[in-house]
């Protein structure tokens, strides 16, 4: 009794784990569904095959046999019997295997059959965050963006995967299953979320010192608000207008962050980091490090290395009074 | 007897370590090192220029994580837009042995901070001042300068020659020359 309590708890943490923001087996796109069902039919499958196997393996164990018996002797009766039992495992064993490898196939065709979406993304793999580019036919309409996707609800949503270092691997569980992002080419995926929500992701192939910190999220909205997202993020950075947040301002445009850092309406116009021109509507910052608060941006600025040992943002040396506005600056920056 | 044998191969392993020691964060303390260099060995009065030269290069120059963090910034901060992939351009090659400026790491850094009178653009207050050292420390590397063992592998993209790591080890001649392209009036 005494070890069935550790036992119980154990395993209803682990049931637990199952629902969530980031979890294969709480589905809610038709590719994590294909991706869900083979999981719990496998599982079933497997799991029967296992337990018969052990019963099996028990009962040989506990039968009593005579000490005397001659291992030569044999009787045709037993011998009929055991031709029989052998070859229904080995029939039964290949129909599993070929039953499994049709319903994997089939799988396939449904994860990687691509219907025409509304939207095509390029997502960018980087040490150790992701770019997100909303590619449109009107090239005015095209933005850049980092750690943070939101897609129209119910709409297949298209997923170019590049990578500009090393090989990274974006996965949305509750959405779609992984898929590799390789420099110097280009991979497809589809995601498609059934009812809105907050879908956490994370890079799935180890790519350095902070693959552990490099998540995505992924934000499913009504077609309206996705809408009103867009038209936001198109639109350029508002101009400071209180004395604090244009000081903050004056100190980014003066500092080595516009070398990285693009800020569109601004001077700022460096490509190779995340693009602050909506920082401060984004939920979190470092690739889902931090969520973004002025506090936590200040940390951010200040020791960078403190928060992402490793990052590839250098500690830039800022006076102790240029720390606020500048945070203040950015946080602004919806 | 053997541990005699192992002491040293125990001792040869350790020293390796250096060789990648990670230096993320910057002296906090001092914004721009404080070398000196002398361009010529020419000066008023009877002694040579003061020369001041703290010993910082050797961190950097010896060090593997210092240099691919240097290869990393060469292309982010468009290096490559005047000087190629070291071969030159508008700008003078670097992976040669000739120095218009002087080719220890000390001059180049020097170079990148303040910039050069026949359009070599100055970089101080847009690049941190250890990053400045980590990219000297790379095109140091692109003559082989620099240790073999401390010097980049394979680039990940097409590169028109060896990797830095498998070039003949480098020597620094005073006198380059400053390509056509840079000297017309511009
Ligand atoms: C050498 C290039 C470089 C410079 C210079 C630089 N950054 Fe960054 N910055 C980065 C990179 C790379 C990241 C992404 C780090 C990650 O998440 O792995 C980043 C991330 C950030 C983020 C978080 C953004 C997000 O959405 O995750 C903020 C805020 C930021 N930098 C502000 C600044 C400020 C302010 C300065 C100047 C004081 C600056 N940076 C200078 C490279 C740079
Ligand atoms: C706008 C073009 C341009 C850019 C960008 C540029 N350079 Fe230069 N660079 C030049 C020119 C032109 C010269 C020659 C200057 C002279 O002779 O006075 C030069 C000279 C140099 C020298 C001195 C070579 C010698 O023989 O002494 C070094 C070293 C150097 N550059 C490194 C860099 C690095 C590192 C970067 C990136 C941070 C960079 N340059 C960016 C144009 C550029
Ligand atoms: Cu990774």
């Amino acid at each position: 009794m005494k070890r069935l309590v550790p036992l119980l708890l154990i395993v209803t943490l682990a049931l637990a784990g199952c629902q969530g923001w980031q979890s294969a087996l709480d589905a809610h796109g038709p590719a994590a569904h294909t991706l869900a069902n083979m999981f719990w039919i496998f599982v079933a499958v497997l799991g029967t095959v296992w337990f018969l196997t052990m019963a099996a393996l028990l009962l040989a164990l506990r039968r009593r046999r005579p000490v005397d018996a001659d291992p030569l002797v044999t009787d045709p009766g037993t011998e009929k019997r055991m031709t029989m039992t052998i070859s229904v495992a080995i029939g039964l064993t290949l129909v599993t295997v070929i039953t499994f490898t049709g319903l994997s196939y089939a799988a396939q065709k449904v994860l990687y059959s691509h219907k025409d979406g509304a939207l095509t993304l390029l997502v960018t793999g980087q040490q150790w965050w992701w770019e997100v580019t909303y590619e449109d036919e009107q090239p005015s309409r095209v933005f850049t963006t980092a750690n943070e996707i939101h897609i129209p609800v119910g709409e297949p949503v298209l997923i170019k995967l590049e990578a500009s270092d090393v090989i990274h691997s974006f996965w949305i569980p509750n959405l779609t299953g992984k898929m590799d992002a390789i420099p110097g080419r280009q991979n497809q995926i589809q995601i498609q979320a059934d009812r809105p929500g907050l879908y956490r992701g994370q890079c799935a192939e180890f790519c350095g010192l902070q693959h552990a910190h490099m998540g995505i999220v992924v934000i499913a909205d009504t077609r309206e608000d996705f809408e009103r997202w867009r038209d936001h993020q198109v639109s350029s950075a508002i101009a400071p207008n209180d004395p604090e947040r244009q000081r903050g301002m004056e100190i980014f445009l003066s500092r080595p962050c516009i070398m990285c850092h693009q800020v569109r309406g601004t001077d700022a116009g460096g490509k190779v980091a995340p693009d602050l021109t909506h920082v401060g509507s984004r939920r979190t910052i470092g690739a889902g490090t931090l969520t973004t608060t002025r506090g936590n941006i200040a940390a951010w600025i200040v020791d960078p290395h403190g928060v992402k040992p490793g990052v590839n943002m250098p500690t830039i040396q800022l006076e102790p009074d240029e720390v606020q506005p500048l945070a203040s600056y950015l946080e602004g920056l919806k | 007897m053997k541990v005699y044998l192992v002491l040293p191969l125990v001792a040869f392993a350790l020293a390796a370590c250096e060789r990648e020691d990670r230096e993320y964060r910057a002296n906090p303390m001092t914004a721009e090192s404080q070398e000196k260099i002398a361009l010529v060995p020419l000066s008023a009065g009877p002694s040579g220029p003061t020369e001041y030269r703290s010993g910082l290069g050797k961190e950097y120059e010896e060090n593997a994580f210092h240099i691919s963090q240097g290869q990393r910034f060469y292309t982010w901060f468009n290096c490559n837009g005047c000087h190629a992939n070291g071969g030159g351009g508008s700008g003078p090659a670097l992976m040669d042995d000739r120095w218009i400026y002087g080719g220890q790491i000390e001059n180049i850094v020097q170079t990148i901070r303040e910039g050069r009178p026949n359009g070599m653009p100055s970089f101080r207050r847009k690049i941190p001042d250890d990053q400045i050292w980590e990219i000297a420390a790379y095109v140091r590397s692109m003559g082989r300068n620099v240790p073999k063992a401390a010097a980049p592998g394979r680039k990940d993209d097409m590169s028109p020659g060896p990797a830095e790591q498998r070039r003949p080890p480098g020597q620094v001649i005073d006198g380059g020359q400053v390509p056509p392209s840079a000297q017309m009036p511009q």
